[in-house]
């Protein structure tokens, strides 16, 4: 063992940034997969979601899975300031020309940048949503089995809905923004993480950045349509 | 050509410096970039102004001594060579060029364009060797059967000539392509093996003390590189790294 470590190290740094990333990826998949259930407008539909949130504020094992998530982004939003910090420190007389799109992508670069572009949503998003649910007054309603449900499906409805919410356009257009900073932060995240994990192959490489865009993509283009499609379904007609 | 040069200059270590112009004429598209600073600094010399000091050595592309960030990339526009082998041909007719020296924490400036990189020999003195007994007795290098994959990494990573250009590149100033180059080359022989563990980490611990940033992989500095190391050499650093701290 060295007298360095695992904690203190630049490498080691750059090892918690990638493990606590793909884990929020995959958090990221979790959480689609659920909103997704908020495509079906029948009342059904609409208990169906209810009943999910249910579950997942009460489940003990999602509760774990809870914390370990806002663990991984404390610790990734702490892990990448101080990892900022050092990297300007590193060059305190900066270039007069410097030419970053010779030979790297946008995204690489401007990773800090994203970061706090996504932290600032999140912090709106569950100002929007999970907040009201914990700490608000949500009305409730009856679901299956004739117990209290918290009406979480007409919070989300609601809050698109121009007529319930004036700022409903306004937040359309900040959480599809949002999404396509997180489509960036992922073009680059999702296969640096391979990366600063020493997962790098001449066979497998190509596939794991295949899937990274694939990823940054897919998964912010699906979140960023929930708000549409419940603001466009509540405008229509 | 014509072209117009902005060149840093700056008198000394803890000097402010900036950029000066000046015009050039004549210039022949078949110079290098050095001899047109030869070109340059002839003048000044005649004009009884201060040359600009610049490093450069074997000008054939293989001792890693030239510098000089141009028009925002280290050692210009042409890809895998160094300032050395960059000819003035890859310029326009009435360009403009910007020259400046490398920059990061770990590679001060002495003067104008000619930075000090020992910070990379310290990191090298850490742990970028062999420790062989060279009493008379030491085996042939030769007599140990390599695989030929192996043999064409290694040697792929000792093609870098520790020129700094990853670190001038790197919006982080981060030495990961040079460290992981110098580990790579001798953990992947048998020579390296014993040390490899120590080797690691006392080099990585070195380069954390220099002060250099941290890798962000964005792959600059794969691009830069005159010698065209792989990013696959951070890999297995990262890799090395991660094995000999948990064991």
């Amino acid at each position: 063992m060295s007298n360095n470590g695992l904690l203190k190290s630049s490498l080691a740094k750059k090892y918690m940034m990638a493990l606590t990333g793909l884990f929020l990826c995959l958090f990221l998949v979790g959480h689609l997969l659920g909103n997704l259930q908020l495509f079906d407008t029948t009342p059904e539909g609409a208990v169906k979601f209810n009943e999910y949130a249910k579950f997942m504020t009460t489940n003990p094992l999602i509760k774990v899975l809870s914390y370990l998530t806002y663990a991984c982004v404390l610790f990734h939003v702490v892990d990448g300031f101080v990892l900022t910090i050092q990297n300007r420190k590193a060059r305190p007389v900066k270039y007069v020309v410097e030419k970053g799109s010779a030979n790297s992508k946008w995204s690489s670069r401007n990773m800090a940048l994203l970061g706090t572009l996504l932290l600032v949503f999140i912090a709106t998003h569950m100002q929007n949503f999970w907040f009201k649910m914990k700490f608000g007054t949500v009305p409730t309603v009856k679901g299956t089995d004739g117990t209290d449900l918290h009406d979480l499906h007409a919070v989300v409805t609601n809050f698109f809905n121009p007529v319930e919410n004036e700022y409903a356009l306004f937040m359309v257009i900040f959480y599809v923004l949002s999404m396509a900073t997180m489509g960036f932060h992922l073009q680059h995240g999702f296969s640096s993480a391979f990366q600063s994990l020493g997962i790098n192959h001449p066979k497998y490489t190509q596939i794991i950045k295949n899937l990274g865009m694939g990823f940054c993509i897919i998964v912010p283009l699906a979140f960023a349509a929930i708000p549409v499609f419940l603001y466009y379904i509540q405008t229509a007609h | 050509m014509n072209i117009t040069l902005k060149v840093w200059r700056q008198k000394g270590p803890n000097a402010k410096g900036a950029m000066e112009t000046h015009k050039m004429t004549d210039i022949s598209g078949d110079m290098s970039f050095l001899e047109m600073m030869d070109v340059l600094n002839d003048r000044l010399i005649r004009d009884g102004e201060e040359p600009f000091a610049f490093d450069h050595d074997c000008r054939e592309g293989i001792c890693g001594s030239c510098s000089m960030f141009i028009n925002g990339e280290a050692h210009g526009p042409g890809r895998n060579v160094t300032t050395c082998q960059l000819h003035m041909r890859s310029f326009k007719d009435g360009e403009t060029i910007h020259v400046e020296p490398w920059r990061a924490s770990a590679f001060p400036v002495i003067k104008d364009l000619s930075v000090d990189r020992s910070s990379f020999d310290r990191i090298i003195q850490a742990g970028g060797y062999i420790s062989v007994n060279t009493s008379g007795a030491t085996q042939d290098a030769n007599a140990i059967p390599i695989p030929k994959v192996d043999a064409e990494e290694a040697f792929d990573a000792a093609t870098c000539i520790g020129c700094g250009a990853c670190v001038a590149t790197c919006k982080n100033s981060s030495a990961m392509l040079f460290v992981s180059a110098k580990v790579s080359q001798l953990s992947l022989l048998p020579q390296g093996k014993p040390e490899s563990k120590e080797r690691v980490q006392r080099m990585v611990d070195q380069m954390d003390l220099e002060g250099f940033g941290n890798c962000t992989n964005t792959g600059a500095c794969e691009v830069e590189c005159p010698k065209g190391i792989s990013l696959t050499n951070i890999a297995r650093m990262n890799r090395e790294f991660m094995k000999s701290s948990l064991s």
